[in-house]
């Protein structure tokens, strides 16, 4: 445990450190959005957002290598293809008269094909996979400022407008009929949702992020049943799953992305079941009482 | 009569798909000193009514005017109640958070103020569910939802207070108790109230508004089975609810009223 501390503070290991802080500080946001995204039934649209992340990395490459801009870090195309699918799927569900789960498969799908027919075109080897399961070797310090910086941009709206937020998601009519622009509330909310999924990719890559957005809340909502308590609690699981993940990947020699949500999907599924236990003890002890009455 | 015109819709048409009008020339006028209800069968069209009457449908012709403004304008002014079957019950919320809803800003900021909590608190304690006020909506009985949505209704300090379908799930222990409140608030502001149940025309309704692709209002003591027979389109039984009675009572106490012979 010492030897790992100090690998920590080591130079040599500095993205060790960086991808442990990008947890810690990205659970903050993952918590909150987690939260909403859990209660609001929205995970497909999540899912859907972090594979169009591909086409904006593809995109982001690709351009780089042809037109010579160095400054073009894959990052900023993440962040861009995260809106628009967002962006997208929201004026979609909202103006159009479209299936919404079939125009969210389809994002989900051609998104991803975009950003691999990028990434074909682009000469040399590129490393999908560290993409789309994260690669905790490539995390820089400039991913770890990114970080900070996204999720400065998720955390202070949702503390400003939780109350709006929280309306919203409630119900939608009657927050329109106080004289809410709602519209503008969900649209925020989903850019909100695009922003943090593209907050951790460099950790846990962009497939397995979905765990990590939806399976801590899935886990709060169980013990606490309100909004601000499950988003501080899915906040605090969050951190444990990502820096077990990475502790156990460390002392494994094992993919630190796949450890993280295994990890989160372990705790999910211990939930349901003591929770499903203690309700089958409960329900056992209340048939007695009658009984024995 | 000295009584301020609450809603006034004139020549109104309304169809959801541009083909059958759900709604066929309406001319309505509600004034503040009367307590109406309205009624009719399902899918004649009394949500629709009440939507237009909210401003989330726009009418194909003909116009609504709110307290003399249109309804995008006037629906600050409405304290409205929704059936809670269409919420999300597993959203974690408590009876506080819901019933502050109706203190909501115009706009994009909220935040919630001291005022506001206690006006929150003063109709939580209006509506009798106080002690409700930290438990969790979704562990609500379907009367005591009922409550907390009246309640955050009356948290908007309303002029026109619009209740759809509220003694739906009322359990009959509070009936009582909720005629009595109706009585009381009628003094502070309208009160419209939709409802698909004609055993609530009661007393205390002055006003009947009959929905059924046309609209026409009785006074509430013109009521006739006739008249009611007329509006659903088909024969009905209808029971004369007496109300305060035991149960055991309650059967010997019931008339049963056969309107015309029955088809079958």
């Amino acid at each position: 445990m010492i030897d790992f501390f100090s690998s920590l503070n080591s130079p040599a290991l500095s993205f060790l450190k960086y991808a442990f802080l990008i947890g810690i500080f990205g659970s903050v946001s993952f918590g909150i959005i987690g939260t909403y995204i859990v209660t609001k039934r929205i995970a497909s649209i999540a899912g859907a957002v972090s594979h169009c992340i591909l086409a904006g990395i593809g995109a982001a490459i690709f351009f780089r290598q042809q037109f010579g801009l160095a400054w073009l870090h894959p990052i900023y195309g993440s962040v861009v293809a995260a809106l628009l699918s967002a962006i997208i799927i929201g004026l979609v569900s909202m103006y159009t008269k479209q299936r919404e789960d079939t125009v969210i498969g389809a994002i989900w799908a051609v998104g991803m094909a975009t950003g691999l027919l990028f990434l074909a075109g682009t000469t040399g080897y590129v490393d999908i996979d560290a993409y789309l399961f994260g690669n905790i070797l490539l995390v820089s310090r400039d991913d770890f400022i990114m970080t900070l910086v996204l999720n400065l941009i998720v955390i202070v709206p949702s503390l400003l407008f939780f109350n709006n937020f929280m309306a919203v998601c409630f119900d939608e009519q009657f927050a329109e009929l106080r004289g809410l622009r709602t519209k503008l509330t969900y649209m925020s909310l989903l850019c909100m949702v695009a922003l943090t999924v593209v907050l951790m990719v460099s950790v846990i890559g962009i497939i397995l992020v979905l765990a990590l957005l939806t399976l801590p809340a899935a886990v709060a909502g169980h013990f606490t049943k309100r909004l601000w308590p499950m988003m501080v609690l899915s906040a605090i699981l969050c951190a444990i799953f990502t820096t077990g993940g990475l502790t156990m990947s460390y002392h494994a020699n094992l993919p630190s992305a796949p450890l993280i949500a295994a990890l989160a999907g372990a705790a999910y599924l211990m939930t349901i079941i003591v929770f499903a236990v203690i309700r089958r003890i409960k329900q056992r002890s209340n048939n007695l009482k009658t009984v024995s009455k | 009569m000295g009584c301020r015109e609450v809603v006034k819709i004139e020549n109104l048409n309304f169809s959801w798909d541009n083909s059958v009008l759900s709604l066929e020339d309406v001319f309505l006028t509600i004034h503040d000193c009367e307590m109406v209800c309205i009624v009719g069968p399902n899918g004649g069209g009394k949500t629709t009514l009440l939507y237009l009457m909210l401003g989330l449908i726009k009418p194909n012709s003909g116009t609504v005017k709110i307290l003399n403004e249109f309804p995008d304008k006037a629906r600050r002014r409405i304290g409205y109640m929704p059936q809670y079957l269409k919420l999300d019950l597993q959203f974690p919320v408590n009876v506080m958070d819901v019933v502050l809803m109706g203190r909501l800003r115009h706009g994009f900021w909220g935040r919630y103020s001291r005022a506001d909590r206690e006006i929150a608190e003063r109709v939580l304690d209006e509506m009798s569910i106080a002690e409700l006020a930290r438990r969790p909506f979704a562990e609500l009985s379907g009367g005591q939802r009922q409550r907390v949505l009246i309640a955050r209704a009356l948290a908007c300090e309303p002029e026109i207070l619009l209740l759809d379908e509220p003694t739906a799930n009322i359990d009959p222990g509070f009936q009582e108790q909720f005629y009595e409140k109706l009585r009381e608030l009628r003094k502070r502001m309208s009160v419209v109230i939709v409802s698909h149940d004609i055993g609530f025309v009661s007393s205390e309704i002055d006003t009947v508004v009959c929905v059924n692709r046309h609209v026409a209002v009785h006074k509430s003591s013109e009521m006739t089975p006739e008249a009611i027979s007329d509006i659903y389109g088909h024969r009905i039984k209808m029971i004369d609810h007496q109300h305060d009675l035991t149960p055991q009572h309650l059967k010997q106490h019931h008339k049963l009223h056969h309107i015309g012979e029955r088809d079958d």
